[in-house]
């Protein structure tokens, strides 16, 4: 453990978790003054191949208000086959199974490279996943094709043991039955109108006459799997039947007239999707698949009338007050996610339409179940294929990269209480001693409930230290957390992942150093990002940027050395000198700033980076950019205007987007045909290697990103040209004399500008 | 006049009507007199206590009358001579036979040489108006009565020696005759003679009235016949005779009628007797009943009681002694129709002409008017002024069934194209061109024969007039030349602006647990298969335009989709039934063929979802709504063909709950049983017709279903209702299947409008039908078959012109099976009258009938049964009574005299008010009652003829070779013989009566049975069996539901049996078990009305 940078990353690698403290301040009082909150970002299913899970169950604390699992840090007397918490230091007796344990023999929990360990149940019924496929049928022919085509693929991914349901919508919603042979059966419904779960559930024929207790009980079991058989079949016995009904979905056949939309009934068919699964499958884990090619248009969670010269809400619209359907909406959308979340189903939301389709009233869907959202132009791109099909890969032991309805329960030692958390996930409302009156993201309790994830999902949980100044923690006293994630494995498995973690306190007064040097930067980049973004859905954007900005200064008070008012003698020191950076470029990042970007596009990244973990994270915040040229290998450059030169080819990574740029030489060359000529291969090599390394990129990422090949004076050159820092502009471009680089037409600060500034404010004593 | 008593024959008459009066006073004064109530025949009721009463009057008058009738019989003469009837009569009698000569050569003259229309009324006219008119039609209404005596003269004469003789009908013959003859009358065998000719003479009435007025002669002998009926009050006399043969007897009596009168008092009845027997036959004729009438007129006047409201009780029995074949006879009446009427087509080219009865099978040619096919009026003749037509009380109502189906030899109308500027029409009324329309200025504009409106002939119109004024081309075109035709609408008659599409059916299948339990479902989807090739049509196209649809539902409704490229049927289930949408539009309504492949496969499916299902409730309103979004939404009209089983409770709009009260019966809470429970029905009705979505719902209920409510939108939307109460596949599959086949296959337009303009001076006032109306004028009809009709009433509003005449012209707009827009028009010119008589003469009591039936069912939603029955007793009487006021010729007002015309009324009035909707028996439901309400409510005048009355016919009277249905007999048991069997139909129902005593032989031939008490009772079918007698009963049979719109399902009745009761019902003469008056009863009721107005 030679410096922090490997002691953090090993700690990542081993407990998915990334502090932006790893040496903690001692009090309340210095941990406020901090400015970057003591938090995490915890990535709960992070895949370990290295780490098979037990084949037994946890043991617990006794006290009923702690619980904790018995982790390494536990003291434990062999003798007396004791356990001491240490969370609240309840003395707990090893259950019998633990009768040979000794110091040689210990179980597995109690070693210290387990500090994450995954615990197998084998109690409960197992019941199968659950898809539940919403398809519109508004669409282009060509785009339903490819829909059509993309779900009946994606049928001989699912296992076969899974039960797939389908509900189609247009002006109707119809739920298809499944299970009849002959004429295919399906239940229609009115799109333009509210249904209770239980109307919905009457309407289906859900509704079981009421037993007497004592039968239903029994029964129970069994029953549940006949109920629902109508529209929920397991794959394999009905895949025929399903690809048959997948290709004879036809577009919904009411004619649109000019001047029109049509009219999509997305609310109700989200409505009916929820109500189908709450009254057969409660508490199990089930995905809708939302597949919608454009805004709801009627009925309970129209986001826009369906008359087309009126467009859909807009940032403008919204900042008015003129958007009139988006409260309902909005509130609809989100009574679906709350159900949905309690029932522990999660729904995915792939829009794919080149105007806007609502994503913004329905994020919560989404955001508060896991689920997933893609946003494409049409479900006829490699983007939406691939990342569909993408949902459905398998890890290394052929499971599926999907968990259902995960608890995450945090527990903390005492001088810790919990914030809050920001994240794909729901508060499950659980007070208890560790929980803080403050809140961070959602906050007030210490569980949560996150419906659906993968082994990317990650949660930002922040803290709060609430020792007093005036009760010192012994030196080398050390924190735990631990972290305990119930969930339904892709196995249909109950699964039980612990994590328990200690960091040193440390007197900030007097050991500031340390605390400064476990600064981990990126961590706290992101955490306070997401902090931001968490505030920008509810506050003002400009606010946010203010606060956030303060918030910079403020550590930049704190941790730079300086003279005071001599902003040229403002140092960083290592640990913190890229963090005003990310700043800079998250104050310019879509997830802080609205204009040029719709609300749907907005609410579409602000999605994904309250999900992806901390490298993705971060690349969101500041894209990556490599040069590739004739006069080396490959390399990172600054994101920054004076990158952009003529006879080089960029990559810019920025998560959502891959952009290749040539350069305007390497544009000529290619225009000319150099690449075709055997004596210049060298130059075929050249613009093939960012193409590769797109590619593998494009392999990997979940969702697929954009992928734009673009040149020197492309129109698709914009997507670089607003991301790099406009070092050059047309303000400035003389002033540096020299021809590298492209001018960036623009008014916006460079990052010049932006430090300088910052020094200034730092170093005045003003603030 | 003059004339007519210079005539030979006519002292006979003169003898006759003496005879009359007195006749009718004895029944009269008695009545009246004696009890109120007594309404039956004023013989009958006088007979009794009336009699006594009234003898000194009827004596006093009976010698006036006496005195006076010669002349007045003379006249009347005349005007029976007119109706023609009379003719022959008189033609036997002595003057008769002139008259028969002249009227011949004078009917077939008068048509050619003389404009047809004009030239009768015109002669008419000058006999009528000095002298005749009123006495005329008094004439004629002695004629009616005798005339339906008249058939049974030869018997008559004979009785009369024989009282017994039976010859009951024949005695009634004789009766006519001895009008006719009266004065011979009293030497019977003339009488008999003479009676039958008078019967076949008087149907042809029409067109010889106006050769018999040429010759006043014949008028004389005519005149004899009214009298016959007057005779009847002598009748009184015959009650004397005990026996039925009294009949007979009376005649005798007719001289001494005025005695009779007197008789009453004391001895008549026994006095009677022996002296009468020429008379006889006269009292029969008139009041038929005459047997017992004697002592019973002596004694209490009883008869009256027997009406239900009237009073004593007691004496209903002595009047009913009136000899059932004295009265007027409907069978009578029909059968001479049809050989006076039946052989010539019927030429409509006159203005006013009385078409032959509904009953008469007769061709008919358009030469200006519509055919009787599509109009029939209650009168010929109208009033001129309002104050006539209120004195009268005569309905002025027109039956009208545009979309009538014609017999094969007579050509459906024609269709006009005038092309972008569609039809002519009047600037103002917007009456449409016709050939009544008169052209002026050389043919360059045309006054509107509606409102007088000058209008301009548009240049593409134009056409030179010839020397009468007459445009040269009027016989090459349609409109101006034919009573009915079509033209082909634009675009402007058309919803919204746009060319309809074709329609479409739309199957709708309850597959409750009932349903499928019955087997129903099953049997409908594998008929559809075949069915749905034999979709309507227009004229020659190669397969039919219509699309179809199919829904299944119990208490949620299962849609179809069944397009063409489809593999499989996919069915969409709505289960939001409180709030109904249609969830496809492409795919549910397809044509045919091409998706053959597709629906069979989804009416093999259909039976084998849903056979264990369990669900029990069902919808209704949601599944008719349904259908109409399902049209609205594919922008087209049509039908529904609804299967429905149960009483709809399951939660949804339009839900009912079982209200079947029978303690509500004579309530006045009745009227809440023929409502609708909810308004749900009617508001979904207004939609459906707006959308042109008309409903035929098939009913199978177990128990109740409220049909007063479900039928509500078929009624609204001019549907049909059809039910068939605890359904079985073995028992009642052929009838469904027929009524399915029959009701699909049928050519019906859709999103129909009916206009029917006037002249100036009446008005459309009132409709009667299968349709909605949102205004005054429109009738809406959202479908309309060849089946429906539509009836009108008249009021003035104004005077009509005696010379122009009343016209009418119903105009209907509607889209034809192909989905092609059309107009169908159809005028008829009525005459108008300033004479009573005149309307008397003209009218049809057919459709009258059709009119208070419908009147008084419709009467029945807001009012009290009992009100709604007496309503229509005292209209009738008011009819009655001005005649005898106005027309008939002074007698004693003990003489109950008839109009030829209307002789029947009595006796059908009766059948319209014992019928179960107004008069229900303990084993009709409340069900069945709303059904029978609604199902006359569009029925036309054939329908209500015969559903009234129904044709009881004799199965092994005539001789087996014979081809032709025999001779129909009156439904009364007496009729029945127990070694015969006997056919009974009413369009409805269908039984096979069969006496006790039948011949072995006869039983094993028909049922295969040894003998009576094998014969299983309540059978269906007859077994085919290969012998003449069984062929030809099995065939009679099948040619009887041939002639109905609905298949009548055979039930076979033994004699003394459980199920008799149920065949009892109908013979509606008799008295019936639910307190309906016997025909006798009736008769005396209304005598005692009637002389009551007069008083």
């Amino acid at each position: 453990m030679a410096t922090y940078l490997e002691f953090i990353q090993q700690n990542e690698e081993q407990d998915g978790v990334r502090f932006s403290w790893n040496v903690w301040p001692s009090s309340r009082l210095e941990a406020t003054r901090m400015v970057v909150p003591l938090a995490c970002l915890l990535t709960p299913l992070k895949e370990r191949p290295d780490l098979p899970p037990v084949q037994y169950e946890p043991v617990l604390c006794s006290r009923p208000t702690c619980k904790a699992v018995l982790n390494p840090l536990c003291q434990v007397d062999y003798r007396t086959k004791l356990w001491a918490c240490n969370f609240c230091f309840q003395r707990n007796q090893f259950p019998p199974a633990y009768g040979g344990i000794s110091e040689v023999n210990q179980p597995a929990e109690l070693m210290p490279q387990f500090s994450t360990i995954e615990y197998m149940i084998q109690r409960g019924a197992q019941s199968p996943l659950i898809f539940l496929y919403v398809v519109d049928t508004c669409l282009e022919e060509d785009d339903l094709q490819a829909l059509k085509e993309s779900l009946q693929m994606s049928l001989s991914l699912l296992p076969p043991d899974a039960l797939v349901g389908l509900i189609t919508f247009g002006r109707m919603v119809q739920v298809h039955e499944l299970s009849c042979e002959g004429i295919s059966k399906s239940y229609v419904f009115r799109g333009t109108k509210d249904l209770t779960a239980k109307q919905i559930q009457d309407m289906l024929g859900l509704t079981k006459p009421a037993m007497p207790m004592q039968q239903a009980r029994p029964a129970q079991p069994q029953e549940h799997p006949f109920v629902s058989s109508r529209f929920l079949q397991p794959v394999h016995k009905i895949d025929m039947n399903l690809t048959d009904l997948l290709g004879e979905l036809q577009r919904d056949p009411w004619p649109v007239t000019q001047g029109k939309r049509p009219l999509r009934s997305t609310g109700v068919a989200l409505s009916i999707a929820v109500g189908l699964l709450e009254g057969t499958f409660p508490n199990t884990g089930a995905r809708i698949m939302l597949f919608t090619g454009g805004p709801p248009t009627q009925g309970p969670g129209m986001v826009v009338g369906d008359e087309l010269k009126i467009p859909i809400r807009s940032w403008h619209d919204i900042e008015k007050d003129n958007a009139r359907f988006m409260k309902k909406a909005t509130k609809h959308y989100e009574m679906l996610a709350s159900r949905t979340a309690a029932n522990g189903h999660c729904i995915d939301i792939y829009a794919c339409a080149l105007d806007q389709t609502g994503l913004l009233e329905m994020k919560c869907c989404a955001n508060l179940t896991g689920g997933y959202m893609v946003m494409g132009d049409s479900f006829n791109t490699s983007l939406f294929k691939q990342t569909f099909q993408r949902i459905f890969t398998k890890d290394f032991n052929g499971d599926f990269r999907m968990a259902f309805g995960a608890t995450l329960d945090v527990k903390t030692s005492r001088e810790l209480k919990i914030a809050g958390a920001i994240g794909p996930c729901v508060s499950l409302n659980v007070k208890g001693p560790c929980v803080s009156e403050n809140e961070l993201g959602v906050g007030g309790t210490s569980q949560w409930k996150i419906c659906g994830l993968d082994p990317t999902s990650t949660l930002g949980i922040y803290f709060e230290v609430v020792n007093q100044h005036n009760a010192p923690i012994p030196q080398g006293g050390r924190g735990a957390i631990q972290f305990v994630t119930h969930y339904q494995h892709s196995s249909t498995q109950r699964r039980i992942r612990v994590t328990t973690i200690a960091r040193n306190w440390a007197d900030a007064q007097t050991q500031l150093r340390h605390i400064e040097a476990a600064f981990d930067q990126e961590a706290a980049a992101v955490l306070m990002a997401r902090l931001g973004v968490f505030r920008a859905e509810s506050e003002e954007g400009p606010d946010v940027l203010r606060w956030l900005d303060r918030q910079l200064i403020r550590l930049c008070q704190k941790f730079g050395q300086y003279n005071k008012e001599d902003s040229a003698s403002f140092r960083l020191s290592d640990s913190f000198s890229l963090y005003p950076q990310f700043m800079f470029h998250l104050r310019r990042s879509p997830f802080l700033q609205v204009f040029n970007n719709s609300p749907d596009e907005s609410s579409y990244y602000r999605h994904h980076f309250a999900r992806q973990d901390l490298t993705q994270s971060l690349i969101m915040i500041q894209p990556i950019l490599y040069s590739y040229s004739f006069h080396g290998p490959p390399e990172p450059v600054l994101l920054d205007s004076s990158s952009i030169l003529a006879d080089r080819i960029l990559l810019m990574d920025t998560f959502f987007q891959i952009v290749i740029y040539l350069g305007e030489t390497i544009a000529q060359w290619r225009k000319a045909g150099y690449q075709d000529m055997p004596e210049y291969e060298n130059f075929k090599h050249l613009l093939q290697a960012p193409l590769d390394d797109a590619q593998e990129i494009l392999q990997a990422r979940f969702p697929m990103p954009r992928y734009i090949n673009t040149e020197h004076g492309g129109s698709q050159a914009r997507f670089l040209l607003s991301k790099v820092n406009p070092s050059q502009t047309h303000n400035n471009l003389y002033a540096w004399g020299q021809e590298t680089g492209a001018p960036i037409l623009t008014d916006d600060v460079s990052l010049q500008v932006f430090m300088d500034h910052l020094k200034k404010l730092a170093v005045s004593s003003a603030c | 006049m003059n004339v007519n008593q210079s005539i030979p024959p006519v002292p006979p008459f003169g003898q006759p009507q003496p005879v009359y009066p007195g006749y009718h006073q004895s029944s009269y004064s008695g009545q009246s007199g004696s009890t109120a109530p007594a309404i039956p025949y004023g013989a009958y009721n006088g007979p009794v206590p009336g009699y006594q009463q009234t003898l000194p009057q009827g004596i006093s008058r009976a010698p006036p009358s006496s005195g006076a009738p010669p002349a007045s019989t003379a006249q009347a003469a005349c005007g029976q001579v007119a109706y023609g009837q009379f003719g022959q009569g008189d033609v036997q009698n002595g003057p008769s036979s002139t008259v028969q000569m002249q009227r011949l050569p004078g009917s077939q003259p008068f048509g050619s040489p003389l404009a047809p229309v004009g030239s009768q009324p015109a002669v008419l006219q000058p006999y009528g108006p000095p002298p005749t008119s009123a006495q005329v039609t008094a004439q004629l209404a002695g004629m009616q009565i005798s005339g339906a005596v008249a058939p049974a003269p030869p018997s008559s004469g004979l009785g009369y020696g024989p009282p017994t003789s039976l010859a009951s009908a024949s005695g009634s013959f004789p009766n006519s005759g001895l009008y006719g003859s009266y004065p011979q009358g009293q030497a019977s065998p003339v009488s008999q003679a003479q009676g039958h000719p008078r019967i076949q003479t008087p149907q042809r009435s029409a067109p010889s009235q106006a050769s018999s007025f040429t010759p006043p002669a014949s008028g004389g002998p005519r005149l004899p016949s009214m009298t016959g009926p007057l005779l009847p009050g002598q009748g009184f006399g015959g009650p004397s005779v005990s026996q039925p043969n009294h009949v007979s007897s009376p005649p005798p009596q007719a001289l001494p009628p005025g005695t009779q009168i007197t008789g009453p008092l004391g001895p008549p009845p026994p006095m009677h007797s022996p002296q009468q027997p020429g008379y006889q036959p006269q009292q029969n004729g008139s009041f038929g009943s005459t047997r017992g009438p004697q002592p019973n007129y002596g004694s209490p006047y009883p008869a009256a009681p027997t009406f239900g409201s009237q009073p004593g009780p007691p004496q209903p029995l002595p009047p009913k002694r009136l000899d059932p074949d004295a009265i007027p006879s409907p069978i009578q009446v029909i059968e001479d129709d049809r050989n006076n009427r039946g052989t010539e087509p019927f030429v409509t080219g006159v203005r006013g002409q009385v078409p032959p009865l509904v009953t008469t099978n007769f061709l008919v040619k358009d030469q200006g008017n519509a055919s009787p096919r599509y109009i029939r009026c209650t009168s010929y003749n109208i009033p001129c002024t309002s104050d006539m037509a209120k004195q009268a009380q005569v309905p002025l109502a027109a039956v009208i069934k545009p979309l009538a189906r014609l017999p094969p030899d007579e050509a459906s109308p024609y269709v006009v194209d005038h092309g972008e500027s569609g039809p002519l029409r009047c600037n103002r009324c917007k009456a449409y061109m016709c050939p009544f329309m008169q052209f002026i200025e050389g043919g360059r504009r045309f006054q509107c024969c509606f409102c007088s409106c000058i209008n301009d002939v548009p240049p593409q119109y134009f056409q030179h007039l010839d020397h009468t004024g007459k445009r040269v081309d009027a016989y090459d075109r349609p409109e101006l030349s034919l009573g009915s035709y079509e033209f082909l609408a634009t675009v402007d008659y058309c919803k919204n602006n746009k060319f309809p599409s074709p329609p479409a059916f739309i199957f709708m299948i309850d597959v409750s647990y009932n349903a499928i339990r019955t087997g129903l479902v099953r049997l409908l989807c594998e008929e559809l298969k075949s069915l749905l090739d034999f979709l309507p049509r227009e004229g020659g196209a190669e397969e039919s335009a219509i699309r179809v649809g199919f829904v299944t539902y119990n208490k949620v409704l299962h849609f179809y989709n069944v397009k063409s490229s489809l593999a499989q049927p996919q069915m969409m289930v709505v289960s939001d039934v409180a709030d109904m949408f249609v969830p496809l539009l492409d795919g549910f309504l397809v044509n045919v063929n091409e998706s053959r492949a597709v629906i069979t496969s989804l009416l093999d499916q259909i039976p084998e979802m849903f056979a264990d299902t369990r669900e029990t409730e069902t919808v209704f309103v949601p599944v008719i709504q349904a259908g109409m979004e399902a049209l609205k939404a594919a922008e087209c009209a049509g039908k529904l063909f609804l299967f429905h089983t149960s009483l709809p409770i399951a939660e949804a709009p339009g839900k009912l709950k079982n209200r079947d009260d029978r303690k509500l019966i004579n309530t006045d809470k009745e009227k809440t049983l023929f409502q609708p429970q909810t308004g749900a029905y009617q508001t979904l009705a207004k939609e459906c017709v707006a959308q042109g979505c008309c409903i035929d719902l098939f009913l199978f209920p177990n128990q109740y279903v409220d049909v007063a409510t479900l039928s509500v939108v078929p009624q609204l939307t001019g549907g049909s209702v059809y039910k068939y109460a605890c359904f079985q596949v073995e028992n009642d599959q052929e009838r469904f299947l027929s009524d399915l086949r029959r009701d699909v296959q049928k050519v019906v337009g859709f999103d129909a409008v009916m206009r029917v303009r006037t002249s100036t001076g009446i008005r459309a006032v009132d409709f009667f039908g299968a349709f909605y109306m949102s205004n005054t004028t429109d009738v809406e009809l959202a479908g309309l078959d060849g089946d429906k009709t539509v009836t009108v009433e008249f009021k003035h509003d104004d005077r009509l012109n005696e010379e122009s005449g009343a016209l009418l012209q119903c105009a209907l707009l509607y889209t034809s099976c192909a989905g092609q827009r059309r107009l169908r028009i159809h005028n008829l010119a009525l005459n108008c009258c300033t004479q009573l008589a005149d309307l008397y003469r003209n009218c049809e009591t057919d459709t009258l009938i059709n009119y208070m039936a419908k009147f008084a069912y419709r009467g029945v939603l807001n009012s009290p049964v009992k009100a709604v029955r007496d309503t229509l007793i005292t209209q009738c009487a008011q009819i009655l009574a001005c005649y005898r006021k106005n027309c008939a010729s002074p007698s004693s007002a003990g003489q109950l005299i008839l109009p030829e015309c209307m002789k029947l009324l009595p006796v059908y009035l009766n059948c319209v008010l014992k019928s179960d909707v107004l008069q229900p028996g303990a084993e009709v439901t409340t069900d069945d009652r709303a059904y029978v309400r609604q199902l006359v409510t569009s029925m036309d005048v054939a329908e209500t003829n015969v559903f009234f009355y129904p044709r009881l016919l004799p199965l092994t009277k005539s001789p087996i070779e014979s081809t032709t249905e025999p001779p129909a007999v009156r439904a009364s048991e007496e009729r029945l013989s127990n070694g015969d069997m006997y056919l009974l139909e009413n369009g409805l129902n269908l039984f096979l009566w069969v006496g006790a005593s039948v011949q072995q032989g006869v039983v094993q031939s028909l049922f295969s049975v040894s003998s009576f008490s094998q014969i299983t009772s309540g059978l269906s079918v007859l077994p085919v069996l290969d012998n003449p007698l069984s062929k030809k009963v099995r065939g009679l049979i099948d040619s009887l539901r041939a002639q109905r719109s609905r298949y009548m399902k055979l039930i076979v009745v033994k004699q003394e049996d459980k199920l008799e009761m149920l065949f009892k019902h109908f013979l509606v003469e008799d008295k019936s078990l639910s307190g309906g008056a016997s025909y006798v009863d009736f008769l005396c009721h209304m005598h005692k009305e009637i002389r009551q107005l007069l008083s």
